[in-house]
């Protein structure tokens, strides 16, 4: 040990001393531990891509990719095909991408490009975040309950105006796409917020003085100078908030309508990947089993590919910034 | 306009007014866009103000000892709470916490001190983002397919498919958390001779600990929240847990079973018991502000 | 303007004392980049060796491969040797936590943990499981540090709360309450108001009776005022980077007074800083 070569060269009586063995072992033993568990963050992630690819399999072989684009969802024929839910996800989120995209960015404008003091913007950074604590099956409780008959009366007149536009060609009896849609995209409002308020803060204050320095109103600034500087950022929100509203699912359970229908009406029912998961498993025999794990393979592919694209964009941008500054 | 004769008559050069004009086209549009961002702030915050106004109304109308305390109603019957559903929830987010802690604090310390720069650490962050977006309800059907099929529904299993979602996050808070420690204070730690697990244990964690907590709070709100999952594991139950084996009520699935139900009771219950699972979520968010103080 | 091998070993007076850290630095990398070159620099027992020069000389990096700072740096490396009785203390066996026991560091932040005064002074006493009066020892290392009078009573305190003068005093504390066999010093007065840096100069020529000091100081007046032995660097610019070396060592007064070096000369009377 060369260590005590050290100790008896060293003053004697020094108070000073090598690390036990012990500390040594505990050393050895935490640092493997902690590398296991970050090793195990990876294992997670294969593990579960493993567990439901496996499930799949079985429904994947009966059904081959038939799945993907048949239409109906029938137990006893034992005929599955998601594309009416694959339809619904993502005429659900698409929607809710751009309710709660223009609302999310609008606010995040607001937070950040001083239009109004750090005390009243405190309040609007907790109403968001409260927004963002709230549990999705609250919100499906009080759309079934606020939003919903809210709906109703504007869907009969639009539906009896403008019945010939495809977009309000049924009206609302109940749940359906567009009250599942717009408290989907309340939903995600904070996400695409949050991540939008960040991607601001990061461009240099040397920007925003070089664009109010040329006379630019507020505005112009805005519009000219600091929407395209966070742009990637901001694209970034909008694919992870596009990625959440994928997942979603009690709200959209709740106020979907769980109908196996493909109708670009906005307030006919309709349903999504997720709640027809969340809507069938309970009750499912084998043969069943076997196509919702099917179906939850499928979600689970659009929301990996949609998760990595919105990390991968945000990852480059900021190696943008960090490389600029 | 104020004109001034710079060389003669007929040069006659005029200055723009530099006072505000309000009507002029930019100024309109800057003013008509700050309206509707105005607008934009003010309309998404309706939702909330209408959240919380349905909460306090109707579920707190409805809340009392007895809707805290006694088990679900059926169908017809008057009466009857959720006390089982608080316990259930309350068990399967000390279970998730229990799993999660621990193992994503390991991970985190491995990603913020032992091995910031290795293509581990990377390969492991990375993941963990992605893991943070994962549909809820797939967190589930994993953990379905991984014990309930073995070992039939429980609220272990339930618990765990919470841990299952609440791991990412505390990772990546914990790292945050304990990348804030400035690195003077490590430096002091090494220079006084500390291994790397003494830096981490006498100097990174305690001084990183209020950061790392505020983030454990917040994945414990959301994992409280969380009703996917459970669809999956816990089920329900209509009885008080006695074991961990067994399905469980919770919070969040009463809530979704009682929603669609027709009967004028159940959606009372419903109501009152999203205030209380908001209260409970509430809770610990205002913990994770009050933890998050920091020591430096 | 850069002095040749030959000239260098002769500008090195050979110490007087004993040689407690030899330190041969031929050529110090941080990648590829050569930060510092040729400097071979003996740290004798019981005097202060100052390391003076302009800034990116090296001198900071000279001082942390002292007690394997700079591991902690993965891109660096050097060629040569630093002994420690005799010891080398890269050799492959010897783990840095152990050199960092006995070879002690002041950084030119102040440092304290986020822990009480009294919790912080004690870290190195705890960490080395001092089995004796742990609170005899952190009064005497406070006293010594010229600390204990200002935070006595306020022990329990946060290390924090002090004032950067005392907090620079405190890691001083913190640095010499288990003893170490050599203390280095890396600008430690640089963040500091001049009373303070006068009461922490004080504090180092009384710690020279016990403990052997090297200090890296950009000040020169505190060179002259503190140090028994000086080595002052220079930023050899020929090869396109900026290398750091040893132009010359000697006794202070030789140093300050007669230097044999024309760069020395030159930056001693003020030319250049």
């Amino acid at each position: 040990m060369a260590s005590h070569p050290f100790q008896d060269a060293a003053t004697p009586g020094a108070i000073s001393g090598p690390p036990s063995a012990g500390d040594y072992l505990g050393d050895s033993i935490f640092r493997t531990i902690a590398l296991f568990c970050a090793f195990l963050i990876i294992l997670l992630l294969a593990y579960i891509l493993w567990e439901i690819g496996g499930q799949a399999v079985p429904a994947f072989e009966r059904h081959g990719l038939g799945f993907v684009t048949g239409t109906t969802w029938d137990v006893s024929g034992e005929e599955f095909g998601v594309l009416p839910e694959i339809w619904g996800t993502l005429y659900s989120s698409l929607i809710a991408l751009i309710f709660g995209g223009v609302f999310g960015i609008a606010i995040a404008i607001f937070l950040t490009q001083d239009f109004i003091g750090a005390r009243l913007a405190a309040v609007f950074r907790t109403i968001v975040e409260l927004l963002a604590a709230i549990p999705s099956v609250v919100f499906g409780l009080w759309g079934i309950y606020v939003l919903i008959p809210l709906l109703r009366p504007a869907s009969a007149w639009l539906h009896a105006h403008l019945g010939f536009i495809p977009l309000f060609g049924t009206e609302l009896s109940g749940p359906g796409l567009a009250p599942a849609a717009l408290v989907l995209s309340i939903m995600i409002l904070p996400t695409v917020a949050a991540i939008s308020v960040d991607a601001f803060r990061r461009i240099p204050y040397k920007v925003k003085e070089a664009a109010y320095g040329m006379g630019t109103t507020r505005w112009e600034a805005i519009l000219k100078v600091m929407l395209p500087t966070a742009s990637s950022g901001i694209l970034a929100a909008l694919v992870l908030g596009f990625g959440r509203a994928l997942g979603e699912t009690m709200a959209l359970a709740m106020l979907i309508g769980n109908s196996n229908q493909i109708n670009l009406s906005l307030f006919a029912p309709a349903n999504t990947l997720a709640s027809l998961l969340a809507s069938s498993f309970p009750e499912a025999g084998e043969i069943e089993v076997q196509a919702l794990m099917y179906a939850a393979m499928v979600l689970l592919v659009i929301t990996f590919v949609v998760n990595v694209v919105g990390l991968g964009i945000q990852q480059l941008t900021m190696r943008k910034f960090e490389g600029k500054k | 306009m104020s004109q001034i004769d710079l060389t003669s008559p007929a040069r006659a050069v005029a200055l723009p007014s530099l006072e505000r004009q309000y009507l002029e086209r930019r100024a309109l549009v800057s003013g008509a866009l700050t309206a509707l961002t105005w607008a934009a702030a003010v309309l998404g915050s309706i939702p909330l103000f209408s959240v919380i106004f349905m909460l306090v109304a109707q579920g707190g109308a409805r809340l009392d000892l007895e809707a805290l305390t006694a088990l679900p109603p059926a169908g017809f019957e008057p009466g009857g709470g959720f006390g089982n559903a608080i316990l259930g929830t309350l068990v399967m987010v000390a279970i998730a916490t229990l799993i999660s802690v621990p193992i994503g604090l390991l991970a985190a310390i491995y990603l913020a001190v032992l091995g910031p720069s290795s293509q581990l650490a990377g390969v492991s962050r990375f993941v963990a983002k992605t893991l943070t977006g994962f549909p809820s309800i797939l967190a589930g059907v994993f953990t379905y397919a991984v014990l309930v099929v073995a070992f039939g529904y429980s609220a272990l299993a339930g618990g765990i498919a919470l841990a299952v979602l609440m791991l990412p996050t505390v990772v990546l808070a914990a790292e945050e958390a304990m990348k804030q420690v400035p690195q003077r204070m490590t430096d002091a730690a090494y220079g006084m001779g500390c291994t790397r697990s003494q830096v981490i244990w006498k100097v990174v964690l305690p001084t990183g600990l209020p950061g790392i907590l505020t983030g454990v709070m917040l994945a414990v709100a959301g994992a409280a929240g969380e009703s996917a999952p459970l669809l999956f594991t816990a089920l329900f139950s209509n009885y008080y847990l006695a074991e961990l084996m067994e399905p469980t009520a919770s919070l969040s699935i009463l809530i979704y079973n009682f929603s669609a139900m027709p009967f004028e009771n159940q959606i009372e219950l419903a109501w009152a018991a999203s205030l209380t699972l908001v209260l409970i979520v509430l809770v610990f968010n205002i913990l994770a502000r009050l933890v998050g103080q920091p020591k430096v | 303007m850069s002095a040749t091998a030959e000239s260098l070993g002769s500008s090195a007076s050979a110490p007087a004392g004993e040689v407690v850290l030899d330190c041969d630095l031929q050529k110090v990398f941080y990648g590829d980049f050569l930060a510092v070159r040729d400097s071979r620099v003996p740290i004798e027992k019981g005097k202060i060796t100052g390391f003076i020069g302009p800034s990116g000389c090296g001198k900071s990096t000279v001082l942390r491969s002292l007690n394997r700072m700079n591991d902690l740096i993965p891109v660096f490396r050097f060629e040569g040797h630093v002994k420690y009785h005799g010891q080398d203390i890269y050799a492959k066996k010897v783990d840095p936590v152990v050199v960092r026991r006995y070879i002690g560091m002041v950084f030119q932040q102040p440092n304290p943990f986020s822990m009480s005064i009294y919790d912080n002074v004690a870290f190195g006493l705890r960490l080395n499981r001092f089995k004796g009066d742990l609170e005899e020892r952190v009064h005497k290392a406070m006293e010594r540090a010229a600390i204990w009078n200002e935070v006595k009573d306020k022990l329990k305190n946060s290390g924090l709360s002090l004032s950067g003068g005392q907090q620079q005093r405190l890691c001083i504390a913190r640095a010499i309450a288990t003893e170490p066999d050599v203390l280095l010093m890396d600008e430690p007065c640089s963040a500091l108001d001049p009373i303070a840096t006068r009461q922490v100069e004080e504090l180092m020529l009384e710690l020279k009776q016990r403990y052997t000091l090297a200090l890296v100081t950009h000040n020169m007046q505190q060179a002259t005022r503190v140090a028994d032995t000086t080595a002052f660097f220079g930023v050899d610019i020929s090869r396109g980077g900026r290398t750091g070396y040893l132009v010359e060592m000697g006794e202070t007064e030789q140093i300050f007074k007669d230097p044999r070096q024309e760069l020395t000369k030159q930056y001693v009377s003020g030319e250049f800083s």
